[in-house]
């Protein structure tokens, strides 16, 4: 299971990464394995109000539908098109897929989430 | 939870165990979308040891499976096997299952694993005459192999000519593996392919010589998500979803298994009212139009009218693109016609199209 070390991570598996005042947002290995082949890919729409917590996307297997948490407040500013065309790209690589960007609020609510080790011992927890 | 004997063969090809009506089965091995290219590119094995397996015996044996189901069993000949509903006196319908005919006397019956006790009980509520009802469920393991290269590859553990085996006929007595074992040419995929009857304690034998058997072939263990996705593709129905005990056959369009000029059965004269009057609501096969993915007890919707619900629904592996089979009523079924599906409080656009979805390529 992959976990990157410079990543932040909710307790639904969704991960953030930062640059600058942007969170990059997606789901995690364990998420992906989890659910399955990944059929479909829900995103938010730009310029999208989200409050930590708020239901930002979806993503679909072929057996069921999961809702993608916002791990963080703030404006949609970017959604990855890609994955309407390609949702088995979060299969190939889940860091690499991100689902959505939302431009920060409050920096400080990544205080709140995760960070690699603690993320390892949820899933380690879970299984 | 009940386990099959080959539970330690799945989890050894690490199979994903889940709880699949009281049974802990794999819904995948490696991934549903992979598993299902193979049963239609090259071949598939399944473990169904779940279902049930009912044995009838008796001078009115043919009799009591007449009045008991749909369909027409009185030119059946020894080998052949039929598929039918079975209803209640209303219509309904207790299980879809397939009749296996060994002689006059002597059938042999096999119905779904999560109907197999209330058939069971069905069956001797209503029995009379000089008949002997037997579950003999525990005494069987299910090995299913489907695909173009089923045969080849099955061929190579038996001596017996399988291309004598016509599709829906099987052989009682066949040595697979040095097992006698029932193998008929059946199966719940749309593709061609057989289904072997086994010893419960030979079942794991048997599965890891036909995974060796099939290896160059491209034969890989296929779990209950591609066995759904599979027969969904075919437009097969499963009880519970295209048939219940509100379903009749009748609404689900499989008025070809049902004989209403047959001597009486339970359930002839509803099945016989609705027919004259017309149906009120049919199945139909239907492609989604906008983004989305259809998903069985979604309700469907003419403006603010809601006219039926999804049967099942899915991402189509084959063909690619988000499909369902739903319940609706009758004045909707014409092809072309468009509805919106609720997902998710959203109402999505859909149209009906032909059923099968997928082409069957059965060996007729």
């Amino acid at each position: 299971m992959k976990i990157p070390k410079e990543l932040k991570y909710s307790k639904d598996h969704e991960w953030v990464r930062l640059e600058g005042t942007k969170a990059y947002i997606g789901i995690t290995d364990y998420a992906q394995h989890a659910l399955g082949n990944i059929v479909f890919v829900e995103l938010p729409e730009n310029g999208a109000e989200m409050k930590a917590g708020d239901v930002i996307g979806v993503v679909e297997s072929v057996k069921a539908a999961s809702d993608v948490y916002s791990p963080v407040s703030g404006t949609v500013v970017d959604i990855n098109e890609e994955l309407t065309d390609a949702p088995e790209r979060i299969n190939e690589d889940a860091y690499e897929s991100w689902i959505t960007v939302v431009e920060l609020t409050d920096k400080s609510e990544l205080n709140g989430l995760l960070d690699a080790e603690a993320y390892e011992k949820l899933c380690a927890e879970e299984e | 939870m009940k386990r099959t004997p080959l539970y330690e063969a799945h989890c050894k090809l690490g199979g994903k165990i889940i709880d699949f009506g009281g049974w802990e089965l794999p819904v995948q091995y490696s991934g549903i979308l992979e598993e299902h290219e193979h049963v239609r590119s090259a071949a598939g094995l399944f473990d169904v040891s779940h279902m049930g397996e009912i044995e009838v015996k008796g001078s009115d044996a043919k009799k009591f499976i007449q009045k008991l189901i749909t369909n027409d069993i009185s030119k059946m000949v020894e080998g052949q096997i039929m598929y039918s509903p079975m209803c209640y006196p209303d219509g309904g319908v207790v299980d879809d299952l397939l009749v296996y005919k060994y002689n006059e006397e002597h059938y042999f019956i096999v119905v779904n694993a999560s109907n197999s006790d209330k058939d069971y009980q069905w069956m001797k509520d209503n029995s009379e005459g000089r008949m002997e009802i037997k579950n003999l469920s525990s005494e069987y393991a299910q090995l299913a192999i489907q695909g173009p290269k089923a045969e080849f590859i099955l061929q190579k553990l038996t001596d017996v000519s399988l291309s004598d085996i016509k599709f829906y006929y099987f052989k009682p007595e066949v040595k697979v593996n040095g097992i006698n074992s029932i193998v008929s040419r059946s199966g719940y995929t749309g593709e061609d392919g057989f289904e072997i009857y086994t010893s419960p304690a030979e079942a794991t034998g048997l599965w890891d010589k036909l995974l060796e058997a099939g290896k160059d072939e491209g034969l890989v263990p296929v779990g209950l998500g591609a066995r759904d996705t599979l027969r969904f593709e075919a437009a097969l129905p499963l009880y519970g979803h295209e048939l219940s005990q509100d379903i009749n056959p009748l609404e689900a369009g499989l008025n070809k298994f049902v004989k209403l000029n047959k001597e009486d059965f339970i359930g002839k004269e509803a099945l016989l009212k609705q027919s004259k009057t017309g149906l009120t609501r049919s199945l139909v096969g239907f492609e989604m139009i906008d983004r989305g993915i259809p998903r069985a007890e979604y309700e469907i919707f003419d403006g603010s009218r809601k006219i039926g619900f999804v049967t099942t629904g899915s991402f189509s592996p084959s063909l690619k693109t988000n499909i369902g089979l739903a319940l609706v009523e009758s004045k909707y079924i014409e092809e072309g016609t468009e509805f919106e599906v609720m997902v998710r409080n959203k109402p999505l656009k859909a149209k009906v199209i032909k059923i099968p979805f997928y082409g069957k390529r059965y060996k007729k």
